[in-house]
């Protein structure tokens, strides 16, 4: 039957209206990828629990509107993550995007999001091509500036005087320029900065090397497993007595303390947040997050915990209109300052990563007997991206 | 470089390659006498780890753990070759290549399911965590020369058991013919299973050996397990001898390159060609050394068929 003109045109308009309305926001969908199997998996779980944990305590809603997170796993695999980015982004048409680890993948989906003008707010990679020259309006971070830990050990090193440093890092490109923010803040004497097998499982011999040099501190870039193995052998030796080891807070949180234990005790790590932070904040979210996971979160999941309440401001800020890019991108550039994070005050670049405070702490006892990460001092106040400079974006 | 490190990375080039001839030495057992590539090798070696830090947790003593963790391993690989290993004896290769691949990735969620995706800890015992002395002044982490006593120990058991016993005879019968074997009444199917459990236990050997200073996590039999085949590619297909001199030498090769290439490049070229030429040629070296090998023994140093 085919129906006059003017009734198809009306139900045409009736229709676009109500398609064009479902697009204004009256829910939110985050595509949330994220590596979460294999043995990096660790990471994107902490991230998934401190996001999930901040939605939750938000009764489901950020910015007052029912959000609904679609997981998908990158398995730490650039192809994977490329072909998810794809399938969030246009077959789940999602608002926003955020959740990925590792730089690799990072760079890998950049190009498809910045293409489809979604915004992405980063809970942990922030690599320093895109928040250089590449800077885009479509990105923010709420996590850090990839080279900041690295940058903060530099200037913790030079502020307690150590006056010869070994450096070590895998032979890759994460691992470069790991020691290259090192080198930025540190300027006593490197004895020797030393480059090993990407999952290398024995480091005798570099430990043998670093014995022989007799440096006062040793700086070590060896995520994952890698780091787990360094810091068990390096603790095996006895070097561990003459040679202070400082390592950025991802190589020292909870989940390598769960699984060294001991061993770690004295050792110093950077961080953009400490369990013992002193604010009303970070009080909620430490016990919220024992009660609901039943451990003590890393700052893996401070960072997701932070990206959740970032979004909650800046759409509630909007008003939902997070397909408007001046409007969204304004309301995100406010949010730090409005919202109490459990990291403390910061606040956002123009290139869109945080100015920050990084804290130093020490792995030690708390009264109760556990092994915890305890803040014994800033390190660096207010600190901004290096790279900020060379962003054109205003 | 002084004569005190010199003598000290060859010490450490001797203990990892004991590290990995724990390893190695299954391997080749299940490649010789069955013609099996088991991948799985690897995941054996992981089940090694964490149960043995289980127990350890349970029972609270590193010592007490060791031989039952070895038990449970070889009940663990027992009970794979009766149920799906054993069909696969009659295949070619590459069946048998996929078919324990599949069974690294179904072990690895196994034990995500059960131990949880963070690596877990496995401490050495209490005695052993510092550094001894050594003659020369050398400081020597002491679990390190515990490793070293460990695979001596079983370099000399398996040589004794492969020479001296009736059973050690039937394995290098099993290994140079099988079919002749078969032939001359040997029970095979038994004989494939207590091989199968002595690699087995083997493998849980060196994860509770080696637990205490690796990461114990899911996926750590892959790095290792590589390194394993190397060590047989060289030393030669179902030798145990040949699994020993494999891995002494690929544990002394690697150990000196990453020692001794960087200054040695530092000598010859600028520090920035020589900081990226170092490191990456030391990593190299092994395979290298492989093919080296197989260029002019393509069946190892010490082949087991004749």
């Amino acid at each position: 039957m085919k129906l006059p003109m003017k009734l198809r045109l009306a139900a045409f308009a009736a229709a676009a209206t109500v398609a064009f309305a479902a697009q204004a926001a009256n829910e939110l969908k985050i595509g949330f990828l994220s590596t979460l199997s294999g043995p990096a998996s660790a990471l994107g779980i902490e991230v998934r629990d401190g996001f999930n944990l901040a939605l939750k305590l938000a009764g489901g809603k950020l910015g007052g509107l029912p959000t609904e997170v679609v997981i998908a796993d990158d398995q730490l695999n650039p192809e994977v993550g490329k072909q998810l980015t794809e399938r969030l982004i246009k077959r789940d048409r999602v608002n926003l995007m955020t959740g990925i680890i590792f730089s690799n993948v990072m760079l890998a989906v950049w190009p498809t999001i910045e293409e489809s003008k979604t915004f992405y707010i980063a809970p942990n990679s922030t690599p320093t091509r895109i928040s250089g020259e590449g800077c885009s309006p479509y990105f923010f971070s709420a996590s850090w500036p990839n080279e900041g830990h690295h940058e903060a050990a530099g200037h913790f090193a030079q502020s307690k005087g150590y006056k010869n440093a070994y450096l070590i890092a895998p032979n890759y490109p994460a691992g470069k320029d790991a020691l290259t923010g090192f080198k930025r803040s540190y300027k006593g004497n490197i004895v020797n900065e030393m480059y090993t097998k990407v999952n290398q499982l024995d480091y005798s011999a570099e430990l043998a090397q670093i014995r022989a040099a007799k440096p006062d501190t040793l700086y070590a870039f060896l995520p994952g497993g890698m780091g787990i193995n360094f810091i068990k052998q390096f603790v095996a030796s006895g070097l561990s007595k003459d040679i202070q080891l400082v390592l950025p807070g991802f190589s020292a949180d909870q989940d390598v303390i769960r699984a060294v234990g001991e061993p770690m005790l004295g050792l110093f790590d950077t961080s953009q947040w400490a369990y013992d932070l002193d604010n009303d904040a970070n009080r909620k979210f430490v016990a919220e997050f024992e009660k609901t996971y039943n451990r003590l979160p890393t700052l893996y999941a401070e960072q997701g915990y932070t990206t959740a309440l970032i979004i909650d401001q800046a759409v509630k800020a909007a008003k939902g209109r997070v397909e408007d890019m001046k409007t969204f991108r304004a309301s995100l550039m406010r949010a730090p300052t409005q919202v109490k994070t459990p990291r403390g005050d910061w606040k956002a670049a123009h290139n869109g990563t945080p100015i920050q405070d990084y804290y130093v702490r020490v792995v030690s006892k708390d009264d109760k007997g556990r092994i915890v990460n305890k803040k014994i001092g800033t390190v660096m106040n207010a600190h901004t991206d290096f790279w900020a400079k060379d962003c054109k974006l205003k | 470089m002084s004569t005190i490190l010199l003598l000290e990375q060859t010490l450490n080039g001797v203990q990892f390659g004991l590290m990995l001839f724990l390893l190695a030495a299954g391997l080749t057992l299940v490649f010789g006498i069955m013609d099996m590539i088991n991948l799985a090798h690897g995941s054996l070696y992981m089940i090694g780890a964490y149960l043995m830090a289980s127990i350890a947790g349970v029972t609270g003593s590193f010592w007490v753990a060791l031989p039952l963790a070895l038990v449970a391993t070889a009940l663990v690989g027992v009970a794979l070759e009766v149920t799906i290993l054993r069909r696969l004896y009659e295949r070619d290769h590459m069946t048998q290549v996929l078919a324990t691949f599949a069974l690294i990735l179904i072990a690895n969620e196994v034990v995500r399911l059960i131990w949880g995706s963070q690596p877990i800890m496995l401490n050495g015992p209490a005695g052993l965590a510092g550094p001894v002395e050594l003659p020369g002044g050398i400081q020597y982490a002491s679990y390190r020369l515990a490793i070293i006593g460990v695979g001596l120990l079983v370099a000399v058991l398996l040589y004794l058991l492969v020479t001296k016993t009736r059973v050690g005879m039937l394995v290098r019968a099993g290994a140079s013919n099988r079919e002749m074997a078969v032939a001359m009444g040997v029970d095979i199917r038994r004989l494939f299973t207590a091989v199968f459990a002595i690699g087995a236990a083997l493998c849980g050997l060196a994860g509770a050996m080696l637990g205490p200073i690796l990461a114990v996590q899911v996926g750590m039999g892959e790095n290792i397990l590589i390194l394993a085949f190397v060590v047989i590619v060289i030393g030669g297909i179902g030798s145990i001898r040949g699994a020993f001199v494999g891995a002494l030498l690929v544990g002394l090769v690697d150990t000196m390159g990453r020692a001794l290439l960087p200054l040695f490049f530092a000598t010859l070229f600028p520090p920035m060609v020589a900081s990226n030429l170092g490191p990456s040629l030391s990593a190299i070296l092994i395979y290298v050394l492989m093919a080296t090998v197989l260029f002019f023994r393509p069946q190892g140093l010490f082949p087991a068929r004749g």
